[in-house]
């Protein structure tokens, strides 16, 4: 049942912190594949166990149940040093009693390669993360972003054939942090690493990965590319969790969902009758009705123009807030004002429906 | 702080300077002064000798009948052997502490203050009676005695009144000096950081060496400094354990100012003394330095 093209194979893994009635489910019933060569990303809330799942694949925990394999070899009973993953982790833990150099040197030493060799490989990692007027600095006397990067020189020196990292980017400015995401993907491609990636930033995960996992509270809700999970999000909280989106509640009735703000939507979406469901839509898949579409009345709060689109924030039937992001607009006619009365069309292709 | 401060200052720790100067520089100028005087006729010092260093001397060589200068070692192996004495204690108490500090510095915070309430009751005895104490667990008759004499395979063993009972009994004495200051700094360590080498490919050798002792490093140094040097001037233990056969420094200054009578003699030990240790404390200094005082 092990899939041969899997770099990291985790199977049913689950664990808990702490024992008998105080323990803490942190990960339930766990499982993926992940594919050698691949930007994989794992994206969640905090505490919902991205860092506890980085650790078990490390080899820093111990999985209650379940199995890891690493190139289709279990892992899970090996020590994380003979493990051939190396990780970025998310407070850096560099080794406050070497410059920036050594630091990144040690895994080369472990390797006992060359002197010549271990230089040269650290300098072209410290290179890389822009670090290498840094060499001869002591971790405390840099900033957390240098710190940061100093952390993933050191992770990439060895060349590892899988790297974790735990939010490497969370502390650089946003400069230097999109220039970083480049450069890591290139990396990434060209030295064809398999990447576990940790983030806080949907933005940062929908741009770099191949593939997203996104978690709550234990467990993996979807695992999908950037653009299924953004475009058909399988559950309400991954829906909201990524990208804006409103959420409209309603109920089914026959043939068509009769939503709290008035308007009705045609088709039950597969929920029986009498259903309570949630009706999601983009703020740039809804827009403003054309005569004779289908349509429901709203009060425009706010009209922002964003240049390539007017972000308009509207008021509903029922009080709630609803966002539509207008890329017609501006075509001859004048954004609508604030006060103004518009009215919204719902393409039937562009809705989500959800048990709520 | 305004231009005069370094002078508010001084103001400031006069008062601690002058007893300082008062109870320490003194006697160790008197002492320094009288370690070049001649003794007195029973007790004490003949104030009024021309200063010389004649006592000195007398560390090393003897005078011949004739007036010819013979090289005597007897003091020398003594001050030769106190040193390798607390080097090897200090030694011991490094690779015995080491590892003590590790494990307790892993369990949980309750027995953490168990273990070192344990390591400190000790001190609630006087020296004199723990050291007695080791003089009946190893006498020759004893249990530890039939021990060592069954699985020793060459030949029988003599565990009291040698070289090998001082050392026992200075480890025994000195450990908690190590412990302490060791343990102290890994309660500080981030643990973490043994993960990073872990992944690193560091084998749990390479761990310790390369990174959990560099960090530790800070303690062994301030144990080896709290162990060497008061063994360097231990005398209670080497008295009863050693039998009064084998001398240490602490001894030898005791006895010139108890039987011997020679005060001067005993002051330009202790001299001696005081002078091998500093070299201990500025190579200490300068090897800190050297390593970027960093750490
Ligand atoms: N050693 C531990 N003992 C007890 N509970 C722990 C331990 N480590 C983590 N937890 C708990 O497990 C849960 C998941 O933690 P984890 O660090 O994996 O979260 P995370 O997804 O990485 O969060 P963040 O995005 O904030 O880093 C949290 O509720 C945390 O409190
Ligand atoms: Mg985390």
């Amino acid at each position: 049942m092990t899939n041969p093209q899997s770099a990291i194979s985790v199977q049913s893994v689950s664990k808990s912190f702490g024992r008998g009635d105080s323990a803490i489910k942190v990960l339930q019933d766990v499982a993926v594949e992940i594919g050698t060569r691949e930007f994989f990303t794992l994206l969640g809330p905090s505490g919902c166990g991205k860092t506890t799942l980085l650790r078990l694949i490390a080899g820093f925990e111990e999985l209650d149940s379940g199995s890891i394999l690493i190139d289709g070899e279990r892992v899970d009973h090996l020590p994380p040093f003979r493990r051939p993953v190396n990780t970025v982790f998310q407070n850096y833990a560099l080794f406050p009693h070497l410059s920036v150099a050594q630091n990144v040197a040690f895994a080369l030493e472990m390797q006992s390669l060359s002197r010549a060799e271990v230089i040269r490989r650290a300098g072209e990692a410290l290179e890389m993360v822009r670090m290498a007027a840094f060499a001869n600095r002591k971790p405390s006397e840099l900033s957390g972003g240098q710190q940061q990067r100093v952390a993933l020189a050191r992770a990439l020196a060895p060349r590892p054939k899988v790297l974790l990292l735990d939010e490497p980017l969370s502390a650089l400015d946003l400069k230097l942090r999109k220039q970083m995401q480049i450069e890591l993907k290139q990396l990434q491609a060209e030295a064809g690493i398999t990447f576990v990636f940790v983030t806080h930033d949907q933005e940062e995960a929908l741009t770099l990965s191949d593939r997203i996992a996104v978690m709550q509270g234990g467990r993996i809700l979807q695992l999908d590319t950037p653009r299924a999970i953004y475009e058909r999000p399988s559950h309400r909280f991954v829906a909201d969790f990524i990208g804006d989106i409103n959420l409209l509640e309603g109920k089914v009735d026959g043939g068509a969902i009769q939503l709290d703000c008035g308007a009705s939507v045609a088709g039950n979406f597969g929920h029986a009758p009498g259903d309570r469901v949630t009706v999601a839509i983009r703020p740039e898949r809804a827009r403003l009705a054309k005569s004779g579409e289908g349509s429901f009345a709203a009060e425009v709060m706010h009209s922002a123009y964003l240049g390539t689109a007017t972000l308009l924030q509207l008021r509903l039937a029922d009080g709630r807030e609803f966002l539509l992001r207008e890329t017609r607009i501006g075509e001859g006619a004048a954004p609508p004002e604030k006060g103004s009365r518009v009215s919204v069309h719902l393409p039937d292709s562009a809705l989500q429906v959800f048990a709520a | 702080m305004s231009a005069a401060s370094p002078l508010r200052r001084m103001g400031l720790v006069a008062p601690a300077l002058v007893i300082v100067l008062a109870l320490v520089g003194v006697p160790l100028a008197i002492m320094a002064w009288v370690s070049l005087l001649e003794r007195g006729a029973t007790i004490g010092v003949t104030w009024d000798s021309a200063p010389s260093f004649a006592n000195y001397t007398r560390l090393a060589w003897e005078e011949d009948f004739d007036g010819t200068m013979l090289l005597n070692p007897t003091y020398l192996i003594i001050q030769l052997r106190s040193v390798a004495q607390a080097f090897f204690t200090t030694v011991l108490c490094v690779l015995l502490g080491l590892p003590v500090a590790l494990w307790m510095s892993s369990l949980s915070k309750n027995q953490r203050d168990i273990a070192v309430l344990l390591i400190t009751i000790p001190f609630w005895t006087n020296l004199l009676v723990r050291n007695y104490a080791w003089l009946i667990i190893l006498r020759e008759d004893g249990a530890v005695s039939h021990f060592a004499n069954a699985v020793w395979p060459f030949g029988p063993v003599q565990l009291l009144y040698n070289d090998t009972a001082i050392l026992i009994g200075l480890v025994y004495s000195f450990l908690p000096f190590m412990i302490l200051p060791i343990y102290s700094g890994f309660e500080k360590f981030d643990w973490r950081l043994l993960e990073a080498a872990y992944d690193l490919g560091a084998n749990r050798r390479q761990a310790l060496t390369r990174v959990v002792i560099p960090l530790a490093m800070p303690g062994i140094i301030a144990g080896s400094m709290l162990v060497f040097i008061p063994s360097l001037g231990s005398f209670v233990t080497a008295a009863i354990l050693g039998g009064g056969k084998s001398l240490m420094m602490g001894n030898l200054i005791q006895l010139q100012f108890g039987q011997s009578r020679n005060w001067p003699f005993g002051a330009a030990l202790s001299v001696v003394l005081l002078a091998l240790m500093m070299l201990v404390l500025v190579g200490l200094a300068l090897w800190r330095n050297r390593q970027g005082g960093k750490i």
